[in-house]
C-alpha cells in the first residue's frame, strides 16, 4: 500500500531534484564549464520529450484497443530521424545559421521576416498544443487518482480540478524560473535541457522496469510471453491500411513540426555533430519505450478487472500485484513525461506568441513613442515571455477543464498532432524550393488551418458540441460536400485519415500551386537562397556563436571606419566612463548605442546599424535597413557624380588654357621666326645700298661704274620699298583693315590689265587664253583681284622653267563660282612644297631669280579670302598650276 | 566579371564513395518505410495471416536493422560536405 501523502512527498523530491539539477546545469553553463552538458547523449534525451505521458501510459491502452496500430507514432519519428542526413541536417545548419528562435521564426525568416505568417504559425502552434498540454494534465491527475483511489479516496470533480490546478501552476514557476532567466540570443536553456535529459532517463528507466516485471515477473519469461501474445484476446492487426499509413505520415511531420520538438532539436541544438548520434540512438530510445507495450497490454487485459482503463495498465498492474515500489516508480516516469513536455512547449509556445505576437502588437501600439531604449526592449520581452507562459498553461488548464477530462481528451493526441503538421508543406518547401513564395505560404497555411479546424478539431469535441449534428449529417446550409467528416461527398473514411489527407492534401496544392503564380520580394528571394543553399555558405562545424559582441570586434570595426585614433579616444573614454580606465570597455548594450550613433556619423546610420548588427550577432538586416543603406549608398553617389562633373568642368578649362598657352607660344615663335626674317629681308638690300654708297662716295669711278652702281642702289631701293609695301599690304590685310571697293567688271578686261603691269616685255612667256570664256562679269574689288592675277602671271614668267615657257588660263564655273585656273609647263613644285608656297617669307631652292621676298603668294591668298574667294595650288597637272575661285555673287565683306 | 567556374563533371575516387554515402543516408528512411509499409499486405483474417508474435517481431527486427544502418552510416558520413548540388555525379 502505497501513502497518497507518501506520493506526494517523492513527487515534490522529485521536483526538488529537477530544480536542483536545472540550477546546476545553468551554473555551470554560466561558467563556461558545460561541456559535459552539451554531449550527444543530453541532446538524444531531450529528443525524448517527444514521448509523452499520453504516450507513456496511452500506448498501452492504445495497444489493448488497436493493436500495434500505436507503433506508428513512433515509427514516423524513427524514419525521420534515420533519414537525419535529407531534412533535419539542414534544419539544424538553417537554425544555427539564421539564428532561429521557433519553428514560426523559421518560417517568417524564410519568408521575407514576414510578420503575418509568423502569427499565423504562432496561432497553429497553439491551437494544436492546448489540447495536448490539457492531455498531460489529465494524465498526471488521473493517475494521482488511481493513487488515491486505490487508497480507498474516490476523487470527486473538485480534487481533479485541484491537482490540475496545483499541477499547472507548478510547472509555470518552474519555467518560468528556468525558461525566461535569461534572453540569450539563441534561445537556448541549459538548465531546462538537463532537467528533461534526467526525466527522459526516469520515464524510459520506469517504462523498461514495469515492462521487465511484466514479462519475466508475470508473465514467465520472453518465450511464454509471445505464446501470451499469441494467444492474448486482442486483434493487433485490424486497421485499415490507410490508417496505418496516414499515422506513420502524420507522426513524422508533427516530428518536424511540433513547436517543442523544433525547440531541442533545432533551437537547443549546440553542435551539429550531436544530431549524427541522435540519428540511431533516439530511435532506438523509442524502440525501448514501446518493447514492452504489448507485453503490457496483453499482460493487463489477462490479469486487470474487465472494464478497468487500459491507459492506466501501467499503473495498475504493478499496484495490483502490490508491487507498489514499482508503482511509484511508473507514476514518476509518468510525471516525468508530463512535466517535460509541457515545459518545453509552454517554453516554445511562449517565445512564439511574444516574438510574433505580443512583442510587435506593442510596438505597434507604442508607435508614437519612437525609439524605445535597448533596456526596455529586454524587459518588455521578459515580461511578454513570463506572461505568455502563464498564458498557454492556463489555456492548458482552461481546456482541461471545459473538456470534462474524458476519453474525448484522449483522442486528441493525434489530431493535435495533424494540426501541427499543417507547416509541413510551407517548412519543406522553404527549404528545399527557392520558389516558395510568402503569400503562397501564408494561403496554404490557412487552408490547411480551416481544413483541420473544420474536418479534425472542431468535430473532436462530438456531434453538436461545436458543430451541429445537423451539420455533421447534411454539412453547413445543406451543403453536402462540405460535410465535416466527408468533403467533397467523399464519405466513408476513417475521420482521422480524411482530415489528414484532406487538410495535407488541400494545403500542398495550394501552397505550390500560389507559389508558381505569385513573385517573391527581394528579401524573400536572398532569405529563399540563404535557406535552400545553406550548405553552400555556412561553415560545416561551426559550432561557435556569440550572444554579445566582443568590444575588441567593435574597436576592430571601428577603425577602419572612424579611423584609429578616433576610435580609441571613444573607446577610451567608455572605458573611463565604466570605471575601467586603461582597459577595454564592456560592449554594453548602452555603448554600442553610441558607438552605432558615432560610427553613423561615418558611413550612415543604416550601414552603421547593420555593421553593429552583424558584430552583436542581432537580427540580420532588415527591409528597412537595407532601403537606408540603398538611400546612403544613392545619396554618396549622386554627391561623387556632382564632384565627378565639376572636376570635368575644370579639366576641360585647364585644357583650354593650355590650348591656349600652346597657341600663344607657337604665336610667339612665328612672330619671332617672322622678325628675323624680315630683319633678314630688310638688310641684304640695306646691305647692298650701304656698300654701293660708300663706293660711290669715296669717288675716283668711272662713269660707267658710276651709273652701274647707283643703278644697283636705285634698284636695290625699289625692292626694299616693295618689300615694305608688301608688309604694310599683309599687314593691313591680315589685321582686316582693308577696305574693299567692289566694282563691276568684265574678267577679260582684267586679265589685259594685269598681263599688261606683269612686265612680260624683257620675257618671253606665251599666254594663253580663251576670250570666250572670259567675257563674264565679275563684282569685286577689282584692283586687288588684278594684282593677285599679276602675282600669278609674274611668278610663271619668273619660275617656269620650260623650253618655250607658256601660261594657260582656263576659265570654268562650278558650284555658284567663278574658277579661274593659271597653268604654265613647267615642272610645277614638289608635292611637300605646295602648302609652303602661301606661307610669308617662303621661297623655294632657287633663291636667284627671287625678285620678291616671297610675300607675294601669302599676299594672294589673304586677298582672296578677303574677297570670298580662295587661291589653292591644283594637284595632279604637269606644271605649276594655280587655282583663283570667286563667288558669282560676292557679299561685301565688312572689315 | 569572370564567369563562375565550372565544377568538374566527375569526382575523384573519394569524393564519389562520400555522396554515394549520403544517397545512402537518404534511401535509408525509404527503405524503412518501405518495408513497414509490408504488414499492409498481410491477409487480415485467415490461415495465411502471421501469428500476432511474428507481427510484433517483424516490426522490432525493421526497427533494430534501422537503428544499426544508421548507426554504421552515421559514422561513415563525411563531417563536412560539399556544396549542396547534386548535379555531380
Amino acid at each position: 500500500m502505497v501513502s497518497f501523502n507518501i506520493l506526494i512527498l517523492v513527487s515534490l523530491s522529485y521536483v526538488a531534484v529537477l530544480f536542483w539539477v536545472a540550477f546546476l546545469a545553468e551554473r555551470r553553463a554560466a561558467t563556461g564549464r558545460a561541456n559535459w552538458l552539451r554531449s550527444p547523449v543530453i541532446y538524444t534525451l531531450s529528443l525524448s520529450i517527444y514521448c509523452t505521458a499520453w504516450t507513456f501510459y496511452g500506448a498501452v491502452g492504445y495497444a489493448a484497443r488497436s493493436g500495434l496500430e500505436f507503433v506508428t507514432i513512433y515509427l514516423g519519428p524513427t524514419l525521420v530521424m534515420v533519414g537525419w542526413w535529407w531534412v533535419l541536417r539542414r534544419l539544424v545548419r538553417i537554425g544555427r545559421a539564421q539564428r532561429i528562435t521557433s519553428i514560426a521564426d523559421l518560417i517568417s525568416s524564410r519568408f521575407g521576416k514576414s510578420r503575418l505568417l509568423g502569427v499565423i504559425v504562432t496561432l497553429i502552434a497553439v491551437v494544436a498544443a492546448t489540447p495536448y498540454i490539457a492531455l498531460q494534465i489529465q494524465s498526471v491527475t488521473l493517475s494521482l487518482a488511481v493513487f488515491a483511489e486505490h487508497e480507498g479516496a474516490f476523487w470527486t470533480d473538485g480534487d481533479f480540478a485541484r491537482a490540475a490546478m496545483w499541477f499547472a501552476g507548478g510547472l509555470a514557476v518552474f519555467t518560468i524560473l528556468f525558461g525566461t532567466r535569461n534572453l540569450d540570443a539563441n534561445e537556448r536553456h541549459h538548465g531546462i535541457v538537463m532537467a528533461i535529459a534526467v526525466e527522459a532517463v526516469v520515464k524510459l528507466f520506469a517504462l523498461v522496469a514495469v515492462g521487465v516485471f511484466v514479462v519475466w515477473g508475470l508473465g514467465g519469461g520472453a518465450a511464454q510471453m509471445m505464446a501470451r501474445i499469441d494467444a492474448a484476446n486482442l486483434d493487433l492487426w485490424d486497421q485499415s491500411g490507410s490508417r496505418w499509413v496516414g499515422l506513420i505520415f502524420v507522426s513524422a511531420a508533427a516530428f518536424i513540426c511540433l513547436p517543442r520538438m523544433f525547440q531541442v532539436m533545432v533551437v537547443e541544438n549546440d553542435d551539429e555533430s550531436h544530431l549524427r548520434v541522435a540519428s540511431w540512438a533516439f530511435p532506438a530510445y523509442l524502440l525501448a519505450m514501446s518493447l514492452f507495450v504489448v507485453p503490457i497490454a496483453v499482460m493487463g487485459l489477462e490479469l486487470m478487472p474487465a472494464g478497468s482503463n487500459p491507459d492506466l495498465f501501467v499503473l495498475t498492474l504493478p499496484l495490483s500485484q502490490g508491487a507498489n515500489g514499482l508503482a511509484m516508480l511508473s507514476f514518476l516516469g509518468g510525471f516525468s513525461s508530463a512535466t517535460s513536455m509541457v515545459i518545453v512547449a509552454t517554453i516554445a509556445l511562449a517565445t512564439m506568441v511574444s516574438n510574433h505576437i505580443v512583442v510587435p502588437l506593442w510596438f505597434a501600439l507604442q508607435d508614437d513613442q519612437q525609439g524605445a531604449l535597448p533596456g526596455d526592449v529586454r524587459q518588455l520581452t521578459l515580461l511578454a515571455r513570463r506572461l505568455s507562459i502563464a498564458g498557454v498553461l492556463a489555456l492548458g488548464f482552461i481546456y482541461y477543464r471545459l473538456s470534462g477530462g474524458g476519453t474525448a481528451l484522449a483522442a486528441i493526441g493525434l489530431i493535435s498532432f495533424a494540426g501541427s503538421a499543417q507547416v509541413l508543406p510551407a517548412l519543406i518547401g522553404g527549404i528545399f524550393w527557392r520558389g516558395a513564395t510568402r503569400p503562397a505560404a501564408a494561403a496554404g497555411l490557412l487552408t490547411g488551418l480551416v481544413v483541420w479546424l473544420w474536418t479534425m478539431f472542431l468535430p473532436s469535441f462530438g456531434p453538436g458540441a461545436v458543430i451541429p449534428a445537423a451539420v455533421f449529417a447534411d454539412g453547413p446550409f445543406g451543403i453536402g460536400w462540405l460535410r465535416p467528416e466527408a468533403l467533397f461527398g467523399i464519405g466513408g473514411i476513417d475521420p482521422l485519415v480524411h482530415g489528414i489527407l484532406w487538410s495535407m492534401l488541400l494545403n500542398a496544392v495550394v501552397f505550390v500551386g500560389v507559389s508558381l503564380v505569385t513573385f517573391p520580394s527581394p528579401l524573400e528571394r536572398l532569405q529563399g537562397a540563404q535557406f535552400v543553399n545553406v550548405f553552400d555558405h555556412s561553415a560545416g562545424t561551426r559550432t561557435w556563436s556569440r550572444p554579445v559582441a566582443d568590444a575588441e570586434d567593435l574597436l576592430l570595426m571601428s577603425q577602419r571606419i572612424i579611423g584609429r585614433t578616433e576610435a580609441q579616444r571613444i573607446f577610451a573614454r567608455e572605458a573611463a566612463r565604466q570605471g575601467t580606465p586603461g582597459r577595454l570597455p564592456k560592449a554594453t548594450p548602452d555603448f554600442i548605442a553610441r558607438l552605432e550613433r558615432e560610427l553613423g556619423g561615418s558611413v550612415g546610420a543604416a550601414t552603421a546599424h547593420a555593421m553593429i548588427g552583424q558584430l552583436t550577432g542581432g537580427s540580420g538586416v532588415s527591409v528597412e535597413d537595407l532601403i537606408a543603406v540603398a538611400d546612403e549608398a544613392a545619396q554618396i553617389l549622386e554627391y561623387s557624380n556632382r564632384l565627378e562633373a565639376k572636376s570635368a568642368e575644370q579639366e576641360a578649362t585647364a585644357r583650354a588654357l593650355r590650348d591656349a598657352n600652346a597657341k600663344l607660344t607657337a604665336l610667339s615663335i612665328q612672330k619671332d621666326a617672322f622678325l628675323s626674317q624680315i630683319s633678314h629681308e630688310l638688310r641684304t638690300p640695306m646691305t647692298s645700298i650701304r656698300s654701293f654708297s660708300e663706293i660711290l662716295r669715296d669717288g675716283g669711278l668711272s662713269a660707267e661704274d658710276h651709273s652701274r652702281y647707283a643703278g644697283i642702289i636705285l634698284d636695290e631701293s625699289i625692292r626694299l620699298s616693295r618689300l615694305l609695301d608688301d608688309l604694310l599690304d599683309l599687314s593691313v590685310l591680315e589685321n582686316g583693315q582693308v577696305v574693299l571697293r567692289p566694282q563691276t567688271g568684265r574678267l577679260s578686261a582684267l586679265l589685259d590689265r594685269a598681263i599688261a603691269a606683269a612686265g612680260l616685255h624683257e620675257r618671253n612667256l606665251t599666254i594663253l587664253r580663251d576670250r570666250d570664256a572670259e567675257d563674264i562679269e565679275i563684282t569685286a574689288d577689282l584692283d586687288r583681284l588684278v594684282q593677285v592675277f599679276i602675282n600669278l602671271i609674274s611668278n610663271a614668267a619668273k619660275y617656269c622653267d620650260a623650253k618655250n615657257p607658256a601660261l594657260t588660263i582656263r576659265i570654268s564655273r562650278a558650284k555658284g563660282q567663278h574658277r579661274i585656273d593659271f597653268l604654265d609647263n613647267g615642272i610645277g613644285i614638289a608635292a611637300q612644297n605646295q602648302e609652303l608656297i602661301f606661307e610669308k617669307f617662303s621661297r623655294l631652292a632657287d633663291e636667284s631669280k627671287a625678285g620678291g621676298a616671297g610675300l607675294g603668294l601669302a599676299i594672294c591668298r589673304e586677298i582672296m579670302r578677303r574677297l570670298q574667294g580662295d587661291i589653292i595650288y591644283l594637284r595632279g597637272t604637269s606644271g605649276t598650276a594655280f587655282r583663283v575661285t570667286l563667288p558669282m555673287v560676292s557679299e561685301p565683306v565688312a572689315s | 566579371m569572370k564567369p563562375p567556374a565550372k565544377p568538374p563533371v566527375f569526382l575523384e575516387r573519394a569524393s564519389y564513395r562520400q555522396r554515394r554515402l549520403g544517397d545512402a543516408g537518404r534511401f535509408l528512411p525509404v527503405l524503412g518505410a518501405v518495408l513497414w509499409l509490408i504488414p499492409l499486405l498481410w491477409a487480415s483474417d485467415g490461415p495465411e495471416t502471421p501469428s500476432k508474435a511474428g507481427m510484433v517481431t517483424y516490426i522490432f527486427v525493421i526497427w533494430l536493422v534501422l537503428i544499426g544502418l544508421a548507426a554504421v552510416l552515421s559514422r561513415l558520413l563525411p563531417d563536412t560536405d560539399q556544396p549542396s548540388d547534386d548535379t555531380r555525379r
